[in-house]
């Protein structure tokens, strides 16, 4: 077991997904930064669904009982195991007894730990990750106890990874939504030309921004949405909907993200700037 | 069979759009479900898919490949023209008890006084129409649902509420809906329901579908309370009626 002496500001048991039941109003989740938890899956010779922790802005306090391999990936976040710093995209060996702390955010917003074989969690509608109500409760809590596999012995065939980790990225290609057609002149100038600065209401479910363009009138029946979808508010606001956003909206979906621009923006905080780069 | 002018556009790079004419409208429901059931039956492999159907559109969903979106819609016009003959799931009727005692029903009065009515014609009016599903989302299992009376147009509180009871049963302009988990709302609320719409312990965590029927019926406080405790041991008390194809 892993003891989760304190859980920290959020953090939640994430894999890829929960992919199937969007048709029934379930979001998909799972984890917001795909780009640096495949990496760290990857250096543990995981599979790429294999359930990590993303942590939020403020680590929390585990306690290994069991020998094991981790990697640390995502924002920078001042890591310790036994109080000895430790890097992220780096195979540790840890052993029963180790505990791994978290310090200051420096870089950043989202970390994850990933453990050999995966966090053992229950599946409930085919995924793991943390999302409430669809699993009891929406994040850990102190005295929380998480399932892994012992593994005593690992010959990871790469030890280490140099990345660009696109922590200072800002720049988040989109393409055209569905209802790009009906921003004019005015929008899209604005829209490309300007930066935005996220606002206080940004979660897993989306992200909105300080800045806004102009609104509109428009109504339009409710239809999908997916990670990533730029809405429009009538008053000119941008959401940008993320992994736990909702599945369906009815204001006017401008644009889309790419994966990438998704695991840009995850790793984004309150007044932290991003632009729009169409492509 | 009638063909719609379709509209195929790509949606990212994971999703296609395919959009049928702006209208709240059974028919073109009908066809997108026809189409959307083809597809998942003839064509598309589910484990890679996902069909979100909402009022005029059908969102097809790739759960990680890009899609090449040009060779994409060309298939997807074909399958359109030649879906004809295809099966469709069945459709169900659901009626649900919802309970209009005034401690669930906390805008009933307010809601009677808008509308120049009795608190008793306005649950006889909830309770004597039928809704069509045109949709499921915002939260798992929020059923959007067309056909609301006119005589039950109501507009939306004007401060809407921090919390919303699960299960609680709210109009607002055409609208009418229940709450499926506690959340924040402005609808004006007038019953609750008893019957969790989405369970995620259950096998089937959501019992409707898009393209199925909603007609509420009232039931006393006693039979709510009663409700519940079958609710908790895996007991629902609706009745389920096929319609026919």
């Amino acid at each position: 077991m892993l003891k989760v002496l304190k859980s920290g500001f959020f953090t939640t048991l994430q894999d890829e997904g929960r992919f199937g039941y969007r048709d029934k109003g379930v979001p998909v989740s799972g984890v917001m930064d795909v780009n640096v938890v495949r990496k760290a899956n990857n250096l543990l010779e995981n599979e790429d669904n294999a359930c990590v922790l993303e942590i939020t802005m403020t680590g929390p306090t585990l306690q290994f009982e069991q020998d094991t391999f981790i990697v640390l990936a995502g924002a920078e976040m001042s890591a310790t195991l036994n109080n000895q710093p430790i890097y992220n995209y780096k195979v540790y060996n840890v052993n029963a007894g180790d505990i791994l702390s978290y310090g200051r955010l420096t870089q950043g917003f989202r970390g994850y730990l990933a453990i050999k074989e995966g966090f053992k969690s229950k599946i409930i509608l085919g995924s793991q990750s943390q999302y409430y109500p669809i699993t009891a409760s929406g994040c850990l809590k102190d005295r929380d106890e998480l399932e892994y596999a012992e593994v005593s012995s690992f010959n990871p065939k790469i030890s280490e990874l140099k990345i660009d980790p696109l922590l200072e990225k800002i720049v988040l290609k989109v393409s055209k939504g569905p209802e790009y057609g009906l921003l004019d002149d005015d929008h899209l100038e604005n829209l490309f030309f300007k930066e935005f600065s996220v606002a206080k209401e940004y979660n897993r479910m989306g992200y909105q921004f300080e800045e806004r363009i102009k609104g509109h009138k428009i109504s339009m029946l409710t239809s999908a949405t997916l990670p990533g979808t730029v809405q429009l508010t009538p008053s000119g606001k941008l959401i940008v909907l993320m992994k736990d956003g909702q599945t369906t909206g009815g204001y006017p979906r401008i644009l889309q993200l790419s994966d990438k621009a998704i695991s840009i923006l995850a790793q984004k905080k309150f007044g932290d700037f991003v632009s729009f780069k169409l492509v | 069979m009638t063909n719609y002018p379709i509209s195929i556009r790509p949606f990212g790079v994971h999703a296609i759009l395919v959009e049928w004419p702006k209208k709240i409208d059974e028919a073109i429901l009908e066809d997108i479900l026809q189409f959307s059931s083809y597809l998942k039956l003839e064509c598309l492999n589910t484990k890679e898919w996902e069909l979100v159907s909402a009022y005029n559109s059908l969102t097809l969903i790739q759960r990680k490949q890009r899609i090449d979106f040009e060779p994409f819609k060309k298939q997807l016009e074909t399958w359109y023209r030649n879906r004809e003959g295809a099966h469709h799931s069945d459709k169900y009727l659901w009626k649900l008890p919802v309970c209009y005692d005034l401690d669930f029903a906390i805008d009933i009065a307010e809601v009677a006084i808008e509308l120049g009515e009795s608190v008793e014609k306005i649950i006889e009016l909830h309770t004597s129409h039928i809704y069509t599903v045109y949709g499921i989302g915002f939260l798992p299992g929020f059923m959007y649902l067309g056909g609301l009376p006119k005589s039950l147009m109501t507009s939306r509180r004007a401060e809407p509420r921090q919390k919303v009871a699960k299960g609680a049963v709210g109009l607002a302009g055409r609208q009418t809906g229940i709450y499926p988990q506690e959340s924040p709302g402005g609808w004006n609320i007038i019953g609750n329901c008893s019957v969790p719409i989405f369970d995620a312990n259950r096998e089937e965590p959501c019992f409707v579908n898009v393209g199925d029927k909603i007609q509420f019926y009232a039931i006393s406080r006693a039979e709510y309370k009663l409700h519940k405790i079958e609710g908790e041991v895996g007991i629902y008390q609706f009745e389920k009626i096929k319609l026919d194809a």
